[in-house]
Formats: C-alpha cells, structure tokens, sequence
C-alpha cells in the first residue's frame, strides 16, 4: 500500500528556501479569499480594498512605511537571536519601556536639551529597551532560567509600569483625567521627512537596522559564532566559542532596536504616552521574523507585507465594514503555512512502499 | 486553572503550547455563542471544549506531523485565535447571559462566613478544582499518566521502549485545547456573562506562567493559582482601601513572583532537570 | 558444565541467518549467522563499529534488518518491535541506560512492561525479584539519586521481571566496580542455571573468558570466529577481533624530539555528569617530534581527559596542565589554540563541524586565530582559500567546498578536519578515535598526514581503540582504564599481546587479571 513518507534532505533545498513564503503566501491569499467569502463579502474587492487600495494614494505608501517600521527594527534584532537559539518574546515590553525611557526625556528634559533632544531621547528609548532585554539576558547566563518566560512575564511587568505612569505621576495636568501624558512639542517632535506622509526618523532607522544586521550576520564573526552555536552548540564549545557573549549580545541588540521602535511610535505617530503604545507590534515582529526567515533582506519584504495587512485591515473595515480582526486571522493563517511549508525545505515527501521492517 | 491545568498535561507530555491565549479566547467566544443559541450554559461549555481541541489539533498537525518549531506555532496560534476570536464574536458585543447559578447545598451553605465562602460558588470552580485533583492523580497513579510523563522526559527512552509518542502527544495536546477552551468559556459564560474582544486579557499567558511556578505539579498549580487571582482581586479592593502602593505595581506581583520562582529552581540545574520535563519543546523525529 | 539443555542437541533459543543491515554510506551488518542455545552464556566481541549495537537492536525489534532471517526456538518470526520482543522473552539491558531520571524506580520498571496495573503488587514483586538474585534495590527511590551501578540493577531488574529466556546485556560492566561486576556475574551464572540465554556484548576479553561459554567476534560488520573463550587467550581473542589487516603505512623511524610540548600532572577530575568517568591522577609527558597513543576500552575516562585537554573543561589547577612548560590548565579551547594546540574531536558532524554550513564555513571554525578574521570581520577571501587548499591537500572527495559538511562521506570529512587542523601548524595536535568508521584510503592519508606533522616536530597525541593504528603509527603508546593512565611505553619494547591484557583489566594488578583469565 503507497505511503507518503518524509525523508531527510541531504542538502537543503536551494529552491524550496526561496520557495516555501511564496507558497505560504499563496495559500494564505486562497484561505483569506475563503474567509471573505464566508464573511458574505466579495474576494476580489475584499483583496482590492486590503491590498491595494491602502497603498494607492502615496500617503498611503508612506503609511507602509511608518507601519513597517517598528516591525522591522524589532524583527531584524529577533532574527539575529532566534538563529542563535535565543526566543526574546518579551520585544513587547523591551518596546514599552523604550517608549517609556524616551518619552521621560521628551517630557521633562526637552526645555535643557533644546535640539539636542530628538537624539537623547532616542538614545534612551534604546538603553530603555536595552535594560529591560538585560534582564532576561542577566537571568539566562547566571541562573540558567528560560528566556522565554522571564521576557515574557517582563512584558506585563512593563505594560502595568506604562499605566500606572501614565494614569500617575506622568499624567496630563490638561487632560481631563485621561490616561495620557502631555503631548510632545518642541524639539521632541519628530517631523515627517517626505512631505505628505509620515515617513521619517522611524523608517530610516530601521532601514539602517537591516542594513546593519545584514552586516553582523554575513560579514563579521560574531554573525558566524550566531549561526555555529545555533545549528550545532557542541561545535561552538568545541570552537571555544562563548554561548553566554552571544546570549548578551543578541538579547541587548534586540531590546536596544526595540526600545528604538518604541520611542519613535510613540514620539512620532502618536505623539505622546498613552497606556498602549502598540498593537502588539512585539508579538507580530515575531511573525515577520520567521516569514523573513531570518533574513535581513525577507525580513524587510515580510515586514512590508505585515503592514499592508495592518493598514488593510483598517481600510477595510471602513470601506467593507469587515472587523479589525480579520488582520489577526489572516496573519496566524500566514505563520501556520509557512511553517507548513518550512518542512519542505529539510524534508522530501516519498510516495513508497512501507518499509520492510518486517525483514525478518 | 482550567487552561494551566489543561497546559501542564500537554507540557509534561514533552510539548510546549504557547497558543493557551488563543485557544482560550476562541473557547470564550463558542461558548458565548452557543449558551447564548442554546440558552443552555453546559452546552455552552462542551462547545467550546470542542473549539478549543480544534485549535489545539492545528497546532499539533503543525507541530508533531510537519514539524514546525513549537514556539512559533504556538504565537501563530494565539495571533490566530485572537482575529478569530473577534471575528466571530462580532454578532455577540453587547449581549448577555442570564447569570449562572452559584451551589447552593442546603445546610452546609448557610453556615456563616465559611459556608458561602467554600461552598457558595458556581459550579465551574469546583469543576475546576476538581479537573485539578484529577489530573494530579492521573498523573501520578495511572498507568497511561506515568507514559505521558516519561515521553516528556525522554522521548528517544520511550520510543526505544516501543511507546506511540506522536499519538500520545497528539492526544495531550488537544486535552489541553479543551481545557483552555472550558477556561475561557467560564470567563464568558460564568463570570462575566458577555462578550468583549480580547477579553481574556493576557490570562492565557498567565496560565502558562502559572505551569511553571507551578514546576509542573498540579498541587501547586492550585496553590498558586488562587495566589494569582488573590493578587488580581487584592489590587481592585487595596483601591478601596488606599493603600499606599499602586495599583499597577500589586498587578506586577504576580508576574514577578514566576520569574523569581523560575530563577530559583533554575539555578540547580538538576532541580530542574528533575522538575520541568526533560524533553518540552523539542522536537520529535522517529528514527526506524 | 552448568546449563542443562546444553550446547549438543537441542533446538537453538535464537538464531540469526544471514542478517544484512545497511545505513546511508555504510553497511553495518554483514551476513550474520549468530546462534545462541538455552542457558548458553554467549559473548558478543567486536570493536567500536563492528556492529555490534546494530545487530542486538534488530533482534530486539528496535530497528528492522533489510535481509535474513531471525528464528526464535526454531520457529521464524515476521516483523516485530520491542513490544513483541519482550514477549517472546527477550529482554535487553542498554549500554545508555533508557531510564526515566525523575520517575522512580518503581514507575521505570512499570514502563518498561506491558500491562502492569497494580504499583503495590509490582513493589511487592520488584522486592523478591532483587532479592532472589542478590541485587539490592529499593523500588520507591528516585533514579536521579541512584550511583550508575545501582541504575544498571534497575534495567536488569526490569528485564528479570518479564521472566526472559534471553537476556541481552550491552556492554554491562563500563560502568561497574570489580565487586559489582562479580555480583552480576554471580546473578548471571544464576539465570543461565535456570535456563535463561545470554548475549553478552563487550570488548572486556578477561571477562568474557571468565563468563562465557560461546563467542562470536564481529569486525566490520562481519562474523570473523567463533570460538569458546575459556579456551583461548586474550592474545588470541584481541587478534580476532582486531584482525592483521596490515595498512601500508611504513614503520616510521623514531623520533627523537627536544622538550615537553604538552605536560599534565596529577589531573584529577570528578565527572560532568552522572555517567561520566572519574579522571584519577593522571600524569603524562608529550615530547616534541613524537606520536604518542592512548588506548583502552571506550568509557574508561578517555572522553573526559580529551576535554580536559581541549579546553572545554576547566583544570582543576592551572598548572595541572601545561604547553611548553607554562601553565594552560585554566584556558578555555580559544585560549588553548592560541598557545598552539588543535584538537580533531571523536564526533565529525556534531562537534567537529556543523552539518548545515559548507566546508568553507567549517573551515573557520577553529581557525579564526590564523589570520582569517580581522577587526571582528571574517575574511571570507582568505577563509576560502584556505578551505580550498584543505581539499587540495587532503584529497577531499565533494562537490566543492561550498557543499555542505553533511555531503560529505565519513572518510572525507574526517580527511578534511584533520587538513584543517594540520594546516594551521599546530605545535600540540590531539586527535580522538582519527580513523573511526573510515575507508581505508582515507585512514592511509590521515596517518601519513599524522606522520608528517610529528616530523616537523610538533607533538601528536592519539586516543584509539584500534590498536593495529596506535602500532602502526605511534612512537609511544599507554593505556587508559578506570580513569587512569598507565606509564607510556616505547611500542618497540611492547606488543598488542601486552597492551591488550592492559586494555582488559586494571593494571598494577596482575593477581586480579590473573583471576579473571583463569576460571
């Protein structure tokens, strides 16, 4: 009787590498186009108004931008520790308390610093963020605890620190009891680049981010001691390589770039501290991480798709009255095919014979 | 405690589910849904038992068949449930369940203070507790418990020993689905009768916190669940009595105290050797 | 003689026929005939690799054979697996333990049977049953909290309680002191009374002609004897099992060299983990310009001195271990390299390069202090060249050195580690196990390669099983057992005879290897 079997590649496959998001895409578009359905909306303009219709204005592609850009900086920084073995799922918090560090110098320091703020505060969204990634990364190499749940449990830690900030001390004399800051004026603001959008510091940072994390993990050692100790640890002892640098190093990277995301979200688009800062931009940047498999170059083109997502699911919910949610399926239902996906690129499927265990 | 109890069996059985948040949200909104159609609050649980394993059953295919890397699975899942969740429970803001009853045992109630606290509450708190107890002698006592633990521990000893360990850990997985599923159909269907996107609120991250301070045995799940929810109470009524401290920072106790108890048992690394199964997370490839 | 149905007429309990197991690039049993009788004690004698392994978990159902035919009391049987074994009666005791370390004993022993609900009464029985054999065990402890000698009780108790009527036991006594070793020989001889067979699996020859009454020696992957070990002589069973194949490698002059390149002292180090070897006083002297080997059964220490040497395991003391006379036992491998030292690790994929990268990437795995990273940057020029002159020089066999390590056969990765380890000039080169599992080509060029460095004065030091290599190759030669190292002997003065019987027993005490030649 035929059996579909998986057999080991001997090499990765070149192709499937490559081939394997374009599929899940594929699939993901045909699921989606399901869901539309069943949601009683036509798929073709449901596709028109999620995909393109947000960028078919040029504030719209700008949009893509500022939407990605948080994404970006936050995955590239992810990526790197994911190959080496290192989960940050506290991105989320390390974003939070970037925002936080940063926006402490865009309230109360901006009158001292003058132009000097925009700088600081970024500086210290990313030590902001940088900190908090040392926590976990501290608890890891000492006491050999999970970074996973340290990261993660950080995470609410940072997020009940931002209200209770926000509701407290840093609470807007002027805001009618609203849990919010005062708005950022003065050099603390960032402004757009590209007129007629939002395009700007945020965007260019993360641009630089790939740029420097495509750097790191094919030209310089430490990308190689990344990559040796996330494919085989016993060849990285035996090279002498040191787990532990590396475990600080990608930690701190990623809640540094983190932290950079937060302070720019919350200083640009929205331009004050509010008790949520993001829409799990975190957690998604670990999607984007894993679509762009752990490429700098992917990472970018799966960032840009995730925003369109974003920003088509606002669109549509305006123009097809579909719920904001939608953007949450489509993107799980992205993850689940490409990890499906991801299997054809180690293994082969063999139509065969069962094998002859029965050799006796 | 339904979904940590639920999850504790799916990582002791060596696979570790980061979708609870979502399998937990999704059962809330099937459970809304159906009690609301059926106007029966058991149906409303059973169905969202089901929902729950049917996600759960995603990420097992994902996880035990393609083998996808457990922790991206497992976020995918939750991102998922999410969007899912809010998707389906569009029809459903706004409305409400009638309340479902507290147990009322004549006599033993009505004794003062402690009747009502012990024996006043509505039947998913003793169902709750006693999934618990259960899973802790099944666990330990049965014979098909000592299997699943000890695929959690070695899954290479287990396949040596001829044990079915995708199947069991199949099996375990969606058990724990339904569980998260029961867990967040209470939250909807008991203890705040209605519908609210997200309205899990990141407790399907605690139950995962709560597997671990737990290190993975179900008598201190249930110790250290009613810590949770005393500090989640704690923080509303400290407001009432001005305490000093803020709020936010009573919330944060919760979530520092798991990460002082995982730095503590991680230190000894036997201890957690001894504790947390030796094989959670990774990824099993049967060799003939 | 001791077992009734004894070995003249009667039908054999199992019996393998022609049995071929083949892996990818490999093969790994060769046409076996195996035949035990009921209450026969049979060894099982063989090299690393030999096949040994593979041939016991194709009668115990773990892997299936491709061709031949296995017959259990006469009658064939059809596809089966550890279940079905079990309940035909055999039973295996592993070489790694499949113990549960945070279950307990009781709960271990539940697993490893079918059927069993009732913990008391197991308890009950697990009693008796250690009891009836002389075997102390007390079934409500924790695995984690027994020594390796009580945990090796378990299985066997775990297999005793299934009533087998043969037992296979895999490489049993690595891991036990001389008293427990009589002991279990003592509960042997026992089961073998009753009737129970024994495939015995070891490379101990003193023991073996202490215990068994049949042995079949296998070499690469084939039979090659059969014999009665209580007739013949370690001698003779070391020469069966290591066989006269000759590999054209001259006898190369001796070399005289100035100074101690490598000097440990008194290293003493208590294991990593439970299952490891205590390192016992160790002391040794590496001359420049000489070829030193170590011999001796794997799981006497070796794995545990090669990472003490490599780095990867701090020394106790500093100066515990030195190069050229200054202390290093305090450096890590990064620190090591850079004194000099290279290390070709018993593990190809997996230690000594990573399967996923190509052969260039590997290439820098050790040799980033040679000039190919600069200011944190990798070289990729220079790392290249050097990969390729790595497969130039060593005849490297792939599909450029852009393929992946994994492509590579074993002979070829090996050649091609060993290149990287040479090229980079080493003053000190250990090398574990260099040949294991390789094509005789490739053996030849990594033992001239090995020459040649010596000959330029270096000092090379080889830890290996196979002692025709360690006396075709070395200028000096111990032996590691239990820990410790015997005084290094000029292989001039010495033969494989001697060496042997140093291998098979703890020396310094010759009335014990004299007891258990004796029976």
């Amino acid at each position: 009787m035929p059996r579909l079997r998986l057999e080991p590649r001997a090499q990765a496959s070149r192709l499937a590498t490559y081939l394997s998001p374009v599929l899940a895409v594929v699939l993901t578009l045909i699921g989606a186009a399901v869901l539309f359905a069943i949601l009683g909306r036509d798929p073709i303009r449901a596709y028109q108004a999620f995909f393109i219709d947000p960028i078919s204005t040029f504030y719209g592609a700008g949009e893509l931008g500022v939407k990605s850009a948080p994404l970006i900086l936050c995955a590239i920084g992810l990526a790197i520790g994911f190959r080496a073995n290192v989960w940050n799922i506290g991105a989320e918090g390390q974003f939070i308390l970037g925002g936080i560090c940063g926006s402490y110098i865009a309230l109360f320091c901006e009158p001292m610093l003058g132009p000097a703020t925009l700088p600081v505060m970024f500086v210290a969204g990313a030590l902001g963020g940088l900190i908090w990634a040392a926590i976990p990364a501290l608890l890891k190499t000492q006491f050999n605890a999970n970074e996973i749940l340290t990261s993660l449990m950080l995470t609410y830690v940072a997020q009940l620190l931002l209200n209770f900030l926000v509701r407290g001390p840093w609470r807007n004399p002027q805001g009618y009891n609203f849990p919010q800051s005062k708005s950022f004026d003065g050099y603390a603001v960032i402004e757009p680049w590209i007129s007629g959008t939002r395009v700007g510091l945020g965007t260019a940072l993360a641009l630089v981010a790939v740029a420097f994390g495509w750097f790191i993990m094919s030209r310089s050692f430490l990308g190689y001691q990344i990559k040796v100790i996330g494919l085989t640890p016993a060849a990285a002892t035996y090279a002498g390589f040191s787990a532990k640098r590396v475990t600080w190093f990608c930690l701190l990277l990623s809640g540094g770039l983190a932290g950079i995301a937060g302070i720019n979200e919350v200083a640009g688009p929205i331009g004050q501290l509010l008790p949520v800062i993001s829409p799990g931009y975190g957690f998604t940047a670990i999607i984007v991480a894993f679509l762009g498999r752990l490429n700098p170059v992917g990472i970018v083109l799966a960032g840009l798709l995730i925003a369109l997502s974003y920003l088509g699911g606002e669109a549509a919910q305006i123009s097809l009255d579909l719920p904001v949610a939608v953007v949450g399926v489509f993107q799980g239902m992205l993850l689940f095919f490409l990890l499906a996906c991801e299997l054809l690129v180690r293994y082969r499927v063999v139509v065969g014979q069962e094998t002859a265990q029965s050799a006796a | 405690m339904l979904a940590a109890s639920g999850e504790l069996v799916t990582e002791k059985s060596g696979v570790l589910n980061l979708g609870v948040e979502g399998m937990m949200v999704v059962g809330a909104v099937v459970g809304f849904g159906v009690a609301f159609g059926t106007d029966s609050a058991i149906a409303g649980f059973a169905a969202a038992a089901v929902a729950g394993a049917l996600m759960a059953a995603l990420f097992a295919v994902l996880t035990l068949i393609f083998l996808a890397n457990q922790v991206a699975t497992g976020l995918a899942l939750t991102i998922f449930g999410l969007g899912l969740s809010a998707l389906m429970g569009k029809t459903y803001i706004g409305k409400t369940l009638p309340p479902v009853p507290h147990l009322h045992i004549p006599g033993i109630s009505d004794i003062p203070l402690i009747g009502p606290l012990i024996f006043g509450e509505n039947a998913m708190v003793y169902v709750s507790v006693a999934f618990t107890i259960a899973i802790a002698w099944y666990l330990s006592r049965t014979r098909s418990g000592l299997v699943l633990r000890s695929i959690g521990e070695s899954h290479d000893a287990a396949h040596a020993l001829g044990y079915p360990v995708r199947r069991i850990r199949f099996l375990a997985v969606l058990f724990g689905g339904a569980m998260s599923g029961l867990g967040g159909a209470y939250l909807s269907v008991v203890y705040t009768p209605l519908w609210t996107e997200g309205m899990t609120a990141g407790r399907g991250w605690i139950a995962l916190a709560l597997v671990v301070f737990s290190t993975w045995k179900p008598w201190r799940l249930l110790f250290g669940a009613y810590l949770f929810g005393f500090f989640s109470i704690a923080q509303l009524h400290a407001q009432g009595f001005a305490v000093p401290i803020a709020p936010e920072f009573l919330s944060m106790l919760p979530y520092l105290a798991t990460i002082l108890v995982l730095v503590i048992i991680s230190r000894d690394a036997k201890r957690i050797r001894l504790n947390a199964p030796a094989a959670l997370g990774k990824a099993f490839r049967a060799t003939a | 003689m001791s077992s009734p149905g004894g070995s003249a007429a009667g039908v054999p309990r199992l019996e393998l026929r022609g049995i071929t197991k083949r892996y990818p690039g490999t093969v790994a049993n060769r046409n076996v005939d195996l035949t035990v009788m009921p209450g026969e004690l049979h060894a099982l004698l063989g090299e690393n690799g030999a096949g040994k392994s593979t041939l016991v978990k194709i009668i115990y159902g773990v892997v299936g054979a491709d061709e031949g035919e296995i017959r259990w009391q006469g009658a064939p049987i059809a596809a089966h697996d550890p279940a079905s074994a079990r309940r035909l009666g055999i039973g295996m005791v592993f070489q790694h333990f499949t113990l549960f370390e945070t279950l307990t004993v009781t709960e271990n022993i539940a697993l490893g049977l079918d059927d069993q609900r009732d913990m008391r009464a197991l308890r009950r029985k697990i009693d008796e049953t250690a009891k009836r054999y002389g075997m102390a065990l007390d079934p409500d402890r924790y695995v984690h909290d027994l020594a390796v000698g009580e945990r090796q009780r378990v299985e066997i108790v775990r297999c005793l309680m299934q009533e087998p009527k043969l037992l296979i036991m895999d490489e049993p006594t690595s891991v036990l002191t001389p008293q427990e070793v009589e002991r279990l020989f003592d509960v042997l001889r026992r089961l073998a009374d009753e009737g129970c067979s024994i495939l015995y699996i070891s490379h101990k020859l003193g023991e073996i002609m202490a215990l068994c009454q049949r042995a079949t020696v296998l070499r690469q992957g084939a039979v090659t004897a059969q014999c009665d070990p209580r007739q013949e002589t370690s001698a003779s069973l070391a020469r069966m099992m290591v066989g006269s194949d000759v590999l054209a490698v001259k006898r190369p002059a001796e070399h005289k060299g100035e100074g101690e390149a490598l000097t440990v002292t008194g290293l003493t180090m208590e294991p990593d983990d439970p299952f490891g070897a205590r390192l016992d006083n160790i002391s040794l002297a590496l001359r420049k310009g000489e070829i030193l080997g170590i011999a001796g059964v794997a799981g006497n220490g070796q794995t545990e001195f090669l990472h003490a040497l490599a780095g990867e395991r701090l020394a106790p003391r500093a100066d515990a271990i030195r190069f050229d006379g200054k202390p290093a036992g305090h450096l890590g491998p990064a620190g090591r390299r850079a004194r000099g030292l290279a290390f070709v690790p018993e593990e190809r994929l997996g230690r000594g390069a990573v399967a996923e990268l190509s052969l260039a990437d590997n290439a820098l795995l050790t040799a980033y202090l040679d000039g190919n990273v600069g200011a944190g940057m990798v070289k990729t020029g220079a790392v290249r060249h050097f990969a390729g002159n790595i497969v130039k020089d060593y005849n490297v066999v792939c599909a450029g050195i852009d393929a992946e390590a994994r492509s590579l056969s074993g002979g070829n990765m090996q050649k091609f580690i060993i290149g990287r380890e040479i090229l980079q000039k080493p003053r000190v080169l250990i090398a574990a196990h260099p040949t294991w599992g390789v094509d005789v080509g490739a053996a030849l060029t990594i033992h001239e390669a090995l020459i040649r460095l010596r000959d330029t004065g270096a000092a090379v030091l080889v830890v290996s099983e196979d002692l025709d290599e360690l006396f075709e190759i070395c200028d000096r030669i111990a032996v590691m057992s239990h820990g410790r190292l015997s005084e290094p002997k000029r292989v001039a003065d010495t033969n494989i005879d001697e060496i042997g019987l140093l291998m098979g027993g703890e020396f310094g005490d010759d009335k014990q290897a004299g007891t258990h030649a004796a029976t």
